[in-house]
């Protein structure tokens, strides 16, 4: 009997269930159709369509006498982009970011190397979970948390009182760049809270790659008379730097494309996610809003394309 | 001897290092326990620190607001759906990467990972943009959509890193044993997928509930949670109130991600 007079005589018996399980299973591309459907439709309806209609609408322009959008392909809306007061908010936000992955690699990588090199296995859970939980918890609630800490009467000033530090931090407001009235209405606030709730997103990627140096890679460096000092200089940094880069896309994008700690923290001067909300809000001119987005998505590109030279995605 | 030990990288940190990875852990925690003691200060106007008593009254009158119960009522409602339909989109698209190699296989993970790695502000204004050109007015799905467009892929990380654990031969073994399709997932698959689907879930849910920023440009007037906090944040009204919440969401955060912890615990962790 060949196979298909023994499917034949078995088709009589067997239950729907059974052979629409074998029509699907027989032909693999109606169950691969079957499968991807959904999800591939769900994201290039949804979201693939929403970033045609966000590049769609940055071509269109705002009427200024009747206030609503104009539907006509046009280059006026970003020719708006270049004032000097949007080239600022630019620069600042761009400025932040930097500022924040930079300080986010120095401060995560001791922690990441700890984790990495040191930590007994049940230790390392600990210290990993410590690691993921703020990441994962509400971000919000840990905005709001600075906001207490750095308020003009809460504990921060408070600690720095009881210090006797106090002038210190006079003149560290002064300072024109970078001071405000109080920390908490300063771009210092705003650079601590960015640091504070992006920084598991930098320990996580270091320490994988930390993870991944071989072992006898550093013994062979010591055996071979380089001294603790060189062998971190000279084989543990390369190979760790992919990791630092794949933690900063996140810092640097994170930083980029939010608006809640500036708002919540800052003062009157915008940064780019500000922008953004504000003219899509209050002003009601979407166009210019869009427009405005595709200023971080344009630098996230360039930055990605940099990334991904440094090794940055063999990393994540 | 001497000169050997001192060239090899030893087994135990050094002080600075150690100094410098509990400073950074931490900056990472304390914040989050100085929420817990403004909870119960009776200090209502200001931050005042050291607070100046305390009380447990602000509870009580947290849990009268109505407000508050409309925001944690449509959070709820929002994370439940959008997580429902993320564990099913999600699953599918694991699957589907799982189980064949098709042309443009690898552009489905770039485009389910696109949401979140792109600042949100981009996701939140794109939803934005396709509102309104569609004309569509703002509501409950408007939320959803958005949500479970950027949940998916932590139900699909987590779902495929558990395939990929799982060896095709028990497959194999459970149809040669004359199981279905559907019967090799339901007695096969499920049981082994559960823990994974469970943790994404909790994952997506934990997502969902928090997120602020794509909600701001697709809920209209609608009041989530998260949307709450933030307009205490830039005007703060009611200080204790908010501290109670702030406390509250900690807590409900929390569980779900201590739980998708320990399930994924034993296999490989949980994904991003």
């Amino acid at each position: 009997m060949t196979t298909m007079e023994v499917s034949a005589a078995l088709r009589g018996k067997r239950s729907f269930g059974s052979r629409l399980s074998t029509y699907i299973y027989l032909r693999p591309n109606l169950l691969l159709s079957l499968l991807l459907g959904p999800p591939l439709l769900w994201m290039v309806v949804i979201y693939l369509g929403s970033l045609a209609a966000l590049l769609i609408n940055s071509f269109y322009s705002l009427d200024d006498y009747t206030g609503l959008v104009v539907r006509q392909f046009t280059l006026k809306t970003y020719a708006q982009l270049f004032t000097p007061a949007n080239i600022d908010i630019v620069t600042r936000t761009v400025g932040m970011a930097i500022a924040v992955t930079l300080a986010a690699a120095l401060l995560a990588f001791p922690l990441a190397y700890f984790i990495a090199r040191y930590a007994s296995p049940r230790l390392k859970g600990w210290l990993y979970l410590a690691v993921l939980l703020p990441l994962w918890s509400s971000y919000l609630v840990r905005v709001y948390a600075w906001k207490l800490i750095l308020a003009k009467e809460g504990i921060l000033s408070w600690t720095i009182a009881q210090m006797g530090l106090s002038q210190a931090l006079q003149f560290l407001l002064d300072l024109p760049a970078i001071g405000g009235p109080s920390l908490s209405l300063s771009p210092i606030g705003i650079f601590i809270v960015f640091l504070y709730v992006w920084l598991p997103y930098m320990i996580l990627p270091i320490q994988a790659a930390l993870e991944r140096v071989p072992k006898s890679l550093i013994e062979a460096s010591g055996d071979l008379g380089a001294r603790p000092g060189q062998t971190f200089r000279r084989i543990i940094l390369p190979l760790a730097f992919p990791g630092v880069v794949a933690g900063s896309i996140f810092t640097f994008s994170l930083t980029m494309g939010d608006f809640i700690v500036p708002a919540s923290l800052g003062n009157s001067s915008f940064f780019i996610g500000q922008a953004v909300l504000s003219h899509q809000g209050t002003s009601g001119n979407l166009p210019l809003a869009a427009a405005f987005t595709m200023v971080p998505i344009v630098i996230m590109i360039v930055y990605l394309l940099i990334a991904r030279k440094l090794g940055a995605f063999d990393a994540l | 001897m001497r000169y050997k030990m001192r060239n090899t990288v030893s087994d135990q940190a050094s002080l600075p290092l150690k100094v410098a990875a509990t400073a950074a852990l931490l900056f990472l925690h304390i914040p989050v326990w100085i929420i817990l003691l403004y909870a119960f200060t009776t200090d209502e106007a200001t931050y005042s620190f050291p607070p100046p008593g305390f009380t447990t009254r602000w509870f009580s009158v947290a849990l009268e607001r109505q407000d508050f119960w409309t925001a944690l009522g449509l959070s709820l409602r929002v994370a439940g759906v959008a997580t429902m339909a993320a564990l099913l989109l999600g699953s599918l698209a694991a699957a589907a990467v799982y189980r064949s190699k098709f042309f443009g296989r690898e552009t489905i993970s770039v485009l389910l990972v696109l949401p979140l790695a792109l600042p949100g502000i981009v996701t939140g204004i794109a939803l934005r943009s396709a509102i309104s050109i569609g004309e569509i007015p703002f509501s409950f799905w408007t939320i959803v959509l958005g949500h479970a467009t950027f949940c998916m892929v932590v139900v699909y990380n987590n779902v495929l890193a558990r395939l990929r654990r799982f060896g095709r031969s028990l497959i194999e073994a459970s149809m040669d044993l004359g199981a279905n399709g559907f019967q090799t997932f339901r007695y096969v698959m499920l049981p082994h997928l559960a823990t994974a689907l469970l943790a994404g879930g909790m994952l997506a849910f934990a997502l969902s509930f928090d997120e602020v920023i794509v909600t701001t440009f697709t809920a209209g007037q609608q009041m989530t949670l998260p949307i709450w906090i933030f307009s205490q944040l830039t005007r703060p009204r009611d200080r204790p109130v908010t501290n109670v919440v702030a406390v509250f969401v900690i807590l409900l955060t929390f569980i779900p991600i201590l739980i998708a912890h320990r399930l994924t615990r034993d296999a490989g962790g949980t994904h991003l």
